[in-house]
């Protein structure tokens, strides 16, 4: 059973990489060519900023894929390999819920699954570290934003899963209704302090040290030596839509997971469901 | 939640009862995550293959989609 499981949670999981890859591929890559321009302009920008201060100008590395190739082939290939460890980490979850989450159809659970990965993969790490495009992030911080990026994303999964648990066992006490909303509560403030105490990316020693004090590493107005701005900050539309269509990208991946994994959960689990359980057989809901 | 679950329809079983169940859901959780990590985090705060850069590069647009901290 866990084998077929799992297999359907893939196959869900590349479909919904899929679709995202499409979705992507039309919304995210116009965005994402806008973001590299501004960066190539804001970098000739600040090579004749450097030959006229008299500095050493950096030469860039060699490009190892060109644009073409990393704007079709290598986004889709990323989305549909995302979709699918998506899809079989879903799977995982969803066999560890079977039978543990009360009287809850198998289709239900599939759905409310998805909204645990959603939720917990993406948009809670995303309120504190939103997806950026290319020409925004310093070099120079890389290791400490992976770091607590991944921070985020543990956090906010570990704590999901504790919330589920202190849901259930709050539910004897509570009733169903408020302990949902007991546990979503706990979660909300759990993960806010998480958020309050980590570092907004601005505020790391490094682009405190280069920057000066700023919330974010968004490229602001880059300024001659007389305080005259040579070329714009980046532009607010182009980031702005970059972030919507990433939030959609995700939404699309885990509502296709949880409606392409439902019905066949639905046909693997209660294929019977309308004839009634055989006298004798051990109550699920206990175990 | 209880208007998710319809009176009468049975609770979906546990389908995890063994250890040979529960290897299933380690290795498939472990490859999982072994391409969340390559698509997400190699080749950029750590890289198992040094300072080559073909697998970041190659899935980039991708890395900064899914909401990744990149260049
Ligand atoms: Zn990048």
């Amino acid at each position: 059973m866990e084998k077929r499981i799992i297999l359907r949670g893939l196959l869900a999981g590349a479909v919904a990489g899929l679709l995202s890859f499409v979705f992507a591929r039309i919304f995210a890559e116009p965005q994402i060519n806008q973001a590299i321009d501004y960066e190539s302009g804001r970098d000739a920008a600040q090579e004749l900023l450097d030959k006229a201060a008299g500095l050493p100008v950096e030469a860039a590395g060699p490009d190892l894929f060109s644009r073409t190739v990393q704007a079709n082939v290598g986004i889709g290939t990323g989305m549909i390999l995302f979709g699918a460890a998506m899809g079989a980490l879903f799977a995982v979850a969803y066999l560890l819920c079977l039978g543990r989450v009360g009287r809850l159809r198998a289709r239900s659970l599939s759905l409310l699954v998805a909204g645990g990965g959603f939720a917990g993969f993406y948009l809670v790490p995303f309120l504190k570290y939103p997806a950026n495009p290319p020409a925004i992030g310093h070099p120079d911080t890389i290791k400490e934003r992976g770091s607590l990026y991944l921070v985020m994303v543990l956090c906010s999964i570990v704590f999901l899963v504790a919330a589920v648990w202190l849901g259930q066992r709050l539910q004897a006490r509570f009733g169903n209704w408020n302990a949902t909303l007991l546990a979503a509560g706990a979660y909300a403030v759990a993960i806010g302090i998480v958020m309050a105490l980590l570092p907004s990316l601005g505020q790391l020693a490094d682009n405190v040290h280069t920057f000066g004090n700023h919330p974010t590493e968004t490229p602001l107005p880059l300024e001659n030596s007389q305080g005259a701005i040579v070329y714009p900050g980046f532009p607010a539309d182009v980031l702005f839509s970059f972030r919507l269509y990433s939030v959609a990208a995700q939404l699309i991946m885990w509502s296709t997971i949880g409606l392409v994994f439902a019905p066949m959960a639905q046909r693997l689990l209660q294929p019977t469901a309308k004839s009634p359980v055989p006298a004798g057989s051990p109550d699920p809901v206990a175990a | 939640m209880s208007s998710l679950s319809a009176p009468g329809t049975i609770a979906t079983p546990v389908v995890v009862p063994n250890a040979k169940a529960a290897l299933w859901l380690v290795g498939t959780a472990f490859l999982a995550l072994l391409v969340y990590y390559f698509i997400g985090v190699d080749q950029g705060a750590v890289s198992v293959f040094g300072n080559d850069m073909h697998i970041h590069e190659f899935v980039h647009d991708s890395r900064h989609f899914l909401g990744f901290p990149c260049h």
